[in-house]
């Protein structure tokens, strides 16, 4: 029987000919990840074990982005513990403020996710990697602890959807209005235990960028994980990036897929989830009333990559935010942050009434660096519109692309760009 | 607290489709990690009442993709903490599946338990079986029978301490 991507992955790092769904296979780890919310608990928990040290310094990849620079004296605490972890364990990988970045942003730019690669991170949008043809999944902290002791975790095979794309997207559509069309179309649990597999022509009018933002959504829809083809552009990618040797798998003709969709992106629109559910979606076009805007959110590991700040920079250039508008802009790293500042793209934001931010997560998870109040609404390009995300219990979210969120910045309203 | 792998038996506290993480322990209390105190906060932003309600050994029952959105571990383990003794419900999320089981808080899928069991009906659960009883409505389900290795791992009270006890 034939395999999925995904399966053929997994199969050769368990040491494996072939493997089928439903399977529970052990398989080599090539990167682990994680984060200032998760290490700690990984770190307390790897310290537990009867290892001595990690299984390979050069394959575990810490990257405190959620709480810093350190928003308290807890979250700084919980730094701490990650960065005399990483200097006790000399691991290679550790991100500090001034080189780091959103860890799903920052690990493909820094080349260390390629094509073939199995990559766990205790953080779930790990499955963003898959944008560069890797198996990656989100797992939690004790996954996390024992593969960093180990270099091994156990998985059971998934099975599969196949997306086959199909036309050219028109101008404001981006890989944002792809993945929340798909989310709509399938709900949160519509791939749940199953790998989501985007293929079809489609996919060369798609720019690294937009498949980084659909893989990193794959969560959102229960998936283990989101994967695309290995292209020209994946590859062209990988070897700006990347001195890791990189193995492209393909699906087998035959391969299984429990179900599939054919997408034309020439027919999507610009795409909204409403509050809270990443499944609530509408297009634009279905919008008939004003829906005014408190605040505007422009980046996280979903949208926070140079095409989105340039797309941002292009709805905002020469426009003003609207009055009572708190819009914050969040470059996802640092490289990101000065290739923006000098095509000119901050000056936009900032000229617009914009504020630009350092990388992090904060307020993508209600962390910090724009909480919302009572009753307070905003556009966001970040990934999860749940009860209280990103503030108060009665705030609201609405998920959108870069383009939708300036225009909505500019009008106080949710609004298409143009 | 060592959790009696036998059985549970409680009260239930019911919820609805898609408790997601971010409800279960809200993201600005993650600058902590210590259990009591992510306990006293568990399921705050869905129920703010839970945590003032709930006793030890009491149950909670959901309907599908319970668990979806972060992998933080901080779920289970509030969940945990605060005294739940197992999680029914019509479909997990698979991170949180995971996160449960490695660090000892037992739970069970089971789509008809699910939809026979309401908001304060006593419930009792036998491990080895998969038997779940609805004593307050004189039901009763077959949920999926925990494998003896998982049940090793919740008595052991997660995955690192079973793999240090076993040398695995």
């Amino acid at each position: 029987m034939g395999m999925t991507m995904t399966q053929k992955i997994l199969a050769a790092h368990a040491g494996l000919e072939s493997v089928e769904a439903g399977q529970l296979i052990e398989a080599d780890l090539d990167l682990v990840l994680g984060n200032d919310i998760t290490s700690p608990v990984a770190i307390k928990e790897m310290e537990k074990m009867k290892v001595e040290g990690v299984f390979d310094k050069d394959k575990i990849a810490l990257v405190p982005d959620h709480f810093v620079p350190n928003k308290d004296i807890k979250s700084a605490e919980h730094c701490k513990c990650v960065r005399e972890f990483a200097h006790r364990n000399q691991i290679t990988n550790y991100f500090e403020v001034g080189e780091m970045g959103i860890e799903h942003a920052l690990l493909p730019e820094k080349g260390l996710t390629v094509a073939g690669d199995v990559v766990i991170g205790a953080d779930s949008h790990t499955c963003t990697y898959g944008a560069l043809g890797a198996f990656s999944t989100g797992v939690g902290s004790t996954d996390m602890a024992a593969g960093m002791a180990t270099g091994k975790a156990w998985f059971k095979v998934p099975a599969a959807i196949r997306f086959n794309l199909i036309g050219k997207p028109s101008k404001w559509v981006s890989g944002k209005d792809v993945i929340l069309h798909i989310i709509g179309m399938i709900g949160v649990d519509g791939a749940l235990y199953k790998s989501m597999e985007f293929v079809g022509d489609g996919i060369k009018k798609l720019t690294m960028d937009d498949r980084f933002t659909i893989a990193n959504m794959a969560i959102e829809a229960g998936g283990k994980n989101g994967i695309f083809p290995v292209d020209d552009l994946a590859i062209a990618y990988m070897k700006e990036h990347s001195r890791k040797t990189f193995t492209v798998y393909e699906a087998d003709e035959d391969a299984v897929y429990d179900e599939e969709y054919t997408i034309d992106l020439s027919a999507l629109r610009p795409t909204i989830a409403f509050p809270h559910l990443p499944e609530n979606t509408k297009t634009i076009d279905e919008i008939a009333e004003d829906i005014p805007v408190d605040q505007v959110v422009i980046g996280s590991c979903t949208n926070g990559r140079i095409g989105d700040m340039r797309i941002a920079a292009k709805v905002m250039e020469g426009k003003h935010v609207a009055k009572g508008m708190r819009c914050i802009v969040i470059p996802a790293t640092q490289s990101i942050y000065m290739q923006a500042m000098e095509e000119g793209l901050l000056k936009i934001f900032i000229e617009a009434g914009a504020i630009v931010s350092t990388p992090t997560c904060g307020p993508c998870l209600g962390g910090y660096m724009g909480i919302l109040a009572e009753g307070e609404r905003c556009v966001s390009t970040t990934n999860r519109n749940f009860v209280g995300r990103m503030g108060h219990v009665k705030s609201e979210i609405y998920l959108a692309s870069p383009a939708v969120a300036a225009a909505s910045a500019i009008t106080g309203k949710i609004s298409a760009p143009c | 607290m060592v959790i009696d792998m036998k059985a549970a038996k409680g009260t239930v506290f019911k919820f609805g489709d898609n408790v997601d993480t971010d409800v279960i322990i809200p993201a600005r209390y993650l600058n902590s990690s210590d259990p009591a105190e992510l306990a006293s906060h568990c399921m705050e932003d869905i129920d703010k009442d839970f945590i003032h309600k709930v006793k030890q050994g009491d149950i909670i029952v959901a309907d599908k993709n319970f668990g979806c959105g972060s992998s933080r571990e901080h779920a289970p383990i509030a969940i945990k903490a605060a005294g739940v003794s197992c999680v029914i419900a019509e479909t997990f999320a698979r991170i949180f599946y995971r996160n449960a089981i490695n660090i000892g808080l037992p739970i069970i899928e089971c789509p008809q338990a699910s939809k026979g069991i309401e908001n304060g009906d006593e419930v009792e659960i036998d491990f080895d079986s998969g038997i779940i009883k609805n004593l307050t409505r004189g039901t009763q389900f077959k949920g999926q029978a925990f494998p003896e290795f998982m049940q090793k791992i919740i008595a052991a009270e997660g995955l690192i301490n079973y793999i240090n006890a076993t040398g695995a």
